[in-house]
């Protein structure tokens, strides 16, 4: 887990210690990164010039540094932590399958994976029902 | 008179008053040929920076952590609220 935001590492070690750390224990554990100027921030295109910010850009990288997923929100809206971990999950799960399994909309870890071949084209329905889709 | 600021999630910032803020304008299109959003399935783009890492600062470079699952967030400020 890596941060990233414009302001100063002097800046992310008051925010850590006047107030992350009041809201877990010890602090945030991973290294908050500076990008004063916004140049990593415009190289993955979530730099916002007008407002000399980084917006809320989510880049999942796998262990061969290839981008396998990202999500960009305005500044006024969280994100969601369990969707992100859930994704990393699906992830690793296809990478480790080699990509001979699949995770359809809604999977969560434990639903059923699909096992994408000449057999399923047609007949996802019968095994994935639309209900699986939600919690 | 100086007014008072509304605080939002977005930094206050400043910026040049007058002829300066066209020049600068004008180099912002130059510069918006340049910018590329990220695809998936391909190479994030490799960076170093200046970081604080429990009690120090440190130096973090990305292609370090091939080999490793990570999740890279931005965000618009320390103290902005969300």
């Amino acid at each position: 887990m890596l941060s990233m935001s414009v302001d100063s590492v002097f800046v992310h070690k008051m925010w850590n210690e006047n107030e992350l750390s009041k809201m877990v224990k010890g602090g945030v554990p991973y290294p908050m990164m500076s990008d004063a100027g916004g140049k990593v921030g415009t190289i993955y295109g979530i730099y916002d010039e007008a407002g000399g910010v980084e917006t809320r850009g989510r880049f999942i990288i796998d262990p061969d540094g290839i981008v396998q997923g990202f999500e960009v929100l305005t500044p006024p809206v969280g994100r969601n932590v369990n969707e992100t971990l859930r994704q990393i999950q699906a992830f690793q799960l296809v990478r480790n399958s080699k990509g001979t399994q699949a995770t359809p909309s809604g999977w969560k870890p434990g639903k059923m994976t699909l096992k994408p071949g000449p057999e399923l084209v047609g007949k996802v329905w019968e095994v994935w029902t639309t209900d699986k889709a939600f919690d | 008179m100086a007014e008072e600021m509304k605080v939002g999630c977005a930094r206050p910032t400043g910026g040049p008053v007058g002829e300066t803020a066209q020049i600068k304008e004008e180099k912002k299109l130059e510069k918006k040929k340049e910018e590329n959003m990220i695809k998936v399935g391909q190479k994030a783009p490799d960076f170093t920076a200046p970081a604080y890492h429990k009690g120090k600062f440190i130096n973090v470079k990305l292609s370090e952590f091939l080999g490793k699952w990570v999740v890279l967030c931005f965000y618009p400020g320390d103290f902005t609220f969300v």
